[in-house]
C-alpha cells in the first residue's frame, strides 16, 4: 500500500501536474491579455526607490534568463543529439559549473531584491501579495537549485541528470511513463521539480507575464516615431 | 511635402499671475487617484528655481530629449534601441520620487475627532504611500514657490547657462517669472522613440501624443526619454501616465481643463499647419540656436493657396483649414512672432509656446529715469535677464526674445498714447515692424482676450471615427457608456474589486484619510 501510494502520488505530482501547470499557464495567460491587458506589465518600483536596483535588478535578470534557458536546452536536448559534441559526464560537469555560476549571479540579485521588498517600507507597502510570494517561490527555487549541485556531485556519472532529461522530453512531447524516470530520485531534484512547475501555475497570476512582452519588435522598429490615424486601426 | 494639423498651445507668461488653477483643475479632473497623487499633468513652476522634478531641464543628468551625432542623424539622447533595451532592468536615468515628492496627506479626522485637549488638536502629516507619519515635509512641487528657499538652491537652474548669475542673488537685483508646465505634445516625440511596446504614438489628425494604457508594459523609458519631464509612472497601475491634452473635450471643440479655467486669460487653442516630410531635418540642425527658426520653417501658411490645396489632398478637414486660418497660435507664434518654443535645443519641436514676460525696468528704480532707446524703454533693462529667457526659449539666441519684448513694450506705449494721450504714434510701430491693423489684432487677441478670440478649436471629425461614418448603431452603442475608464469596465475601473490578475493595493489615496 504505501508503496502504491508513493508510485500514485509521483504519478500525480510529475505526470499529470505538469500539464496542469501549463494548461492554466497558457489558458490563464491568453484570457489575461485578452480580457485585462490593463493589469499586464513588468511591475516596476524603480520610481519608489532605486537603491540596490542598479545591481540586484541586473545580477537577477541575467542571472534568470541564462538560466531559463540553459535549463531549456539541457533538459530538452536528446542524448543522442549532444552526444555528438559532449558525453554524459561532460554535459553534468558543464551543468554543474554553469548552473553554479550563473546560479550564484542570480542568487546575489535576488537575495538584494528580497531585501528591497521586505525592508524597503515604500516597496513593501506598495507590494501586491503576489509580488511577495512569487519573490520568495523563486528564492526558494534557486536555493533547491543551487543544493541539488551537491547531490549531483554525489555521482558524477550523469544518471540524475539524464533521468531528468527524459522526464522533460517525455512530457513534452506527451509519452507515458514520465514520472517513472523521477521516482527513484533525491528529494531535491523533485522539490525543485514540483516548485518549477507550481511557478508555471501561478505565471498568469503574478507580474510574471511581462516576459512574454520582451520588446523584440523595437528593434525592428523602422525609425522611432509612431504616428495613429483614426479609423485605420494601428 | 506632407501636411498635417496640430492643436498648439500658446500662454502668455506676460500675464500669468501664479495662481495654479491650472494645476488644481487638472489634478482634481486627472490625477487624483491612487498611484498618481505626485503627478501635476500641469504644473506652475517660479523662475528661477531647479523645478519640479528637481533639475529636470538638465540633460546632462536625465538625458532626456535627443542628441545629434556626427552625422546629422539623431538618437534619442538615452541612447539607441538596443541601449534603451539593456535599461530595462533598472533604469539609471529614472528620477525617484523624492526628486517629485512624496506624497502626502494630514490626519484630518484627529480635527474633527478630538476630545477636549488644552492644546488645539493638530493634523500630522502622513506620508499617501507607507500611510507612516511623515516629521515635514522636505519638498513638494511649488516648493520654491515665490523664490522659496536660498539663492544659492534656486541659483542651480540651468537657464542661468552662461550667466554671471551672482548678482541675481542680491536683494536689489532679484528677479521672478512663472512658468506654468503640461506635456508640449512634440512633433519629434523623445517619449514615443523611447517606448519599446509601442505604446505613446501620436495622433495624426490633432497631433495629441498619448500612451495606450493597454498596450504600456511599464518599461518605464519614456520617463527618461522626455526632456520636460511630463510622463508620470503610476506605481500603482504599473503604467506611465501623461497629460492628454484634454482629448475628449479638443475632440468637442472645447479647450483644455487647464486653459478654461486660467483666471489670467493666458492660454490660447489653435490649429497649425505643418510640413511633416521636414520633422527630422528641422530637428537635427546643427547649431541649437538655429532650432527655433527651423521649428517656425516647418509651419505653413494657412492662406497660401498651394499649401490649402495640397492639406484637403492630404485629408484635413475644411473647418480646420478655417480653424488654422483664424488660429491665435499660428499669429502669435508666426506672424507676431511674439512666442517661443520651451527649450527647443532638446530637438523634440514642442507645441506648447511662451510669450516671454515683460518686468519692471532696472534703471527706472536706480536713476529715478527710464532710460528709452528712442520711444521704448530698452529691453536690456527689463529686470529679467534677456539671456535668461533666451536659455529657456531659443537656445540662448537672444534677438528673437528681443524683437518680441519690444513689440509688447511698443503694444503698451501705442495703446497707452491712442487710448490716454489720444495720440497714435506710428512712429513706435515702425521701429518694431507692426502696422496699426496687426497691432489692433494683437491688442484684441493679447490684451482683451475674448474666449473666442482665445481657443479657435474645430470639432472633430465623425468620419474619423471608423469606417462607417454617420453609422447611427455606433453612436446608440457608445451613448451613456463609460467614458474615460482604466482596465475592464466602468465607475471603478475595476481596480478596486478583487481581481485574479491582481487587486490594487491602495484605495483612495486622495480621499485626506489616512492609510492603515
Amino acid at each position: 500500500m504505501p508503496q502504491s501510494m508513493t508510485e500514485f502520488l509521483n504519478h500525480l505530482v510529475f505526470g499529470l501536474y505538469p500539464y496542469m501547470a501549463i494548461m492554466v499557464m497558457v489558458v490563464g495567460s491568453i484570457l489575461r491579455y485578452d480580457r485585462d491587458q490593463y493589469s499586464w506589465k513588468a511591475g516596476s518600483s524603480q520610481l519608489l526607490t532605486s537603491k540596490g536596483m542598479r545591481l540586484g535588478s541586473n545580477l537577477f535578470h541575467i542571472g534568470i534568463i541564462l538560466l531559463f534557458f540553459t535549463h531549456l536546452v539541457g533538459l530538452l536536448t536528446p542524448e543522442s543529439l549532444y552526444h555528438y559534441v559532449i558525453t554524459t559526464e561532460g554535459k553534468q560537469i558543464m551543468a554543474m559549473v554553469g548552473g553554479g555560476i550563473l546560479g550564484g549571479i542570480c542568487f546575489i540579485g535576488l537575495t538584494m531584491l528580497l531585501w528591497r521588498r521586505m525592508t524597503d517600507k515604500r516597496v513593501r507597502a506598495t507590494s501586491k501579495f503576489s509580488d511577495i510570494l512569487l519573490l520568495w517561490l523563486l528564492y526558494i527555487q534557486l536555493i533547491l537549485g543551487l543544493i541539488s549541485i551537491y547531490y549531483s556531485a554525489q555521482h558524477m556519472d550523469g544518471s540524475s541528470m539524464v533521468a531528468l532529461g527524459n522526464w522533460a522530453q517525455h512530457i513534452v512531447t506527451f509519452r507515458s511513463g514520465a514520472a517513472d524516470f523521477i521516482l527513484h530520485e533525491p528529494w531535491v531534484f523533485k522539490a525543485h521539480l514540483f516548485l518549477g512547475l507550481s511557478i508555471f501555475l501561478i505565471f498568469p497570476f503574478t507580474r510574471l507575464v511581462h516576459m512574454l512582452s520582451v520588446p523584440v519588435k523595437y528593434i525592428f522598429r523602422s525609425g522611432y516615431q509612431i504616428v495613429r490615424r483614426r479609423g485605420r486601426g494601428y | 511635402m506632407k501636411i498635417r494639423a496640430q492643436i498648439g498651445m500658446v500662454l502668455n507668461l506676460d500675464k500669468c499671475i501664479g495662481c495654479h488653477t491650472c494645476s488644481v483643475t487638472c489634478k482634481n479632473v486627472w490625477t487624483a487617484r491612487a498611484g498618481v497623487e505626485y503627478a501635476w499633468f500641469n504644473n506652475v513652476e517660479t523662475k528661477p528655481g531647479v523645478g519640479y522634478p528637481r533639475d529636470w531641464e538638465n540633460q546632462n543628468k536625465w538625458n532626456g530629449g535627443w542628441s545629434r551625432l556626427g552625422n546629422g542623424k539623431l538618437k534619442p539622447k538615452m541612447g539607441g534601441k538596443f541601449r534603451v533595451l539593456a535599461k530595462l532592468f533598472a533604469n539609471p536615468d529614472l528620477p525617484e520620487i523624492d526628486d517629485y515628492y512624496e506624497p502626502f496627506t494630514f490626519e484630518y479626522d484627529r480635527l474633527q475627532k478630538s476630545p477636549e485637549v488644552h492644546t488645539p488638536p493638530t493634523a500630522r502629516m502622513h506620508s499617501a504611500i507607507t500611510g507612516e507619519i511623515m516629521e515635514k515635509p522636505e519638498w513638494g512641487p511649488n516648493w520654491e514657490e515665490i523664490l522659496g528657499g536660498e539663492f544659492s538652491k534656486r541659483s542651480q537652474d540651468y537657464n542661468f547657462a552662461q550667466m554671471e548669475k551672482e548678482i541675481y542673488g542680491e536683494f536689489e537685483n532679484t528677479f521672478m517669472m512663472y512658468l506654468p508646465r503640461l506635456c508640449e505634445h512634440c512633433l519629434n516625440p523623445a517619449c514615443a522613440a523611447a517606448c519599446p511596446s509601442g505604446a505613446i504614438y501620436k495622433r495624426e489628425e490633432d497631433g495629441i501624443v498619448l500612451i495606450d494604457q493597454e498596450k504600456c508594459r511599464g518599461w518605464r523609458m519614456c520617463v527618461s526619454g522626455c526632456p520636460y519631464k511630463k510622463i508620470y509612472f503610476n506605481w500603482e497601475s504599473g503604467k506611465s501616465e501623461k497629460c492628454t491634452f484634454c482629448y475628449p473635450r479638443i475632440e468637442a471643440g472645447d479647450p483644455t481643463v487647464c486653459s478654461e479655467t486660467c483666471v489670467g486669460r493666458i492660454r490660447y487653442l489653435g490649429v497649425m499647419l505643418y510640413d511633416a516630410d521636414r520633422i527630422e531635418q528641422a530637428a537635427s540642425s546643427e547649431d541649437v540656436e538655429d532650432l527655433y527658426q527651423e521649428q517656425c520653417d516647418i509651419f505653413l501658411d494657412p492662406h497660401d493657396k498651394e499649401v490649402i490645396a495640397q492639406a484637403r489632398k492630404d485629408g484635413i478637414p475644411d473647418s480646420w483649414l478655417q480653424a488654422a486660418k483664424e488660429s491665435p497660435v499660428y499669429k502669435m507664434a508666426m506672424d507676431w512672432k511674439l512666442a517661443f518654443p520651451l527649450h527647443p535645443e532638446y530637438r523634440t519641436l514642442p507645441m506648447v509656446w511662451y510669450i516671454p514676460p515683460l518686468s519692471p525696468i532696472q534703471s527706472a528704480m536706480e536713476d529715478g529715469r527710464l532710460e528709452k532707446s528712442g520711444v521704448i524703454p530698452d529691453v536690456q533693462n527689463l529686470r529679467i535677464p534677456v539671456k535668461y529667457l533666451a536659455n529657456m526659449l531659443t537656445g540662448g539666441k537672444e534677438a528673437p526674445v528681443v524683437q518680441a519684448l519690444e513689440r509688447m513694450l511698443a503694444m503698451r506705449e501705442y495703446m497707452r498714447g491712442k487710448t490716454v494721450e489720444g495720440i497714435a504714434d506710428k512712429d513706435i510701430l515702425d521701429r518694431v515692424g507692426l502696422d496699426e491693423n496687426t497691432l489692433d489684432d494683437m491688442y484684441r487677441i493679447m490684451a482683451l482676450a475674448n474666449y473666442e478670440d482665445r481657443y479657435v478649436i474645430p470639432t472633430n471629425h465623425r468620419e474619423y471615427a471608423g469606417e462607417t461614418p454617420f453609422d447611427n448603431e455606433i453612436a446608440f452603442e457608445q451613448r451613456t457608456s463609460c467614458g474615460f475608464s482604466f482596465g475592464n469596465g466602468c465607475g471603478d475601473g475595476g481596480q478596486t474589486r478583487t481581481n485574479l490578475f491582481g487587486t490594487s493595493t491602495h484605495k483612495n489615496t486622495m480621499s485626506g484619510k489616512v492609510r492603515s
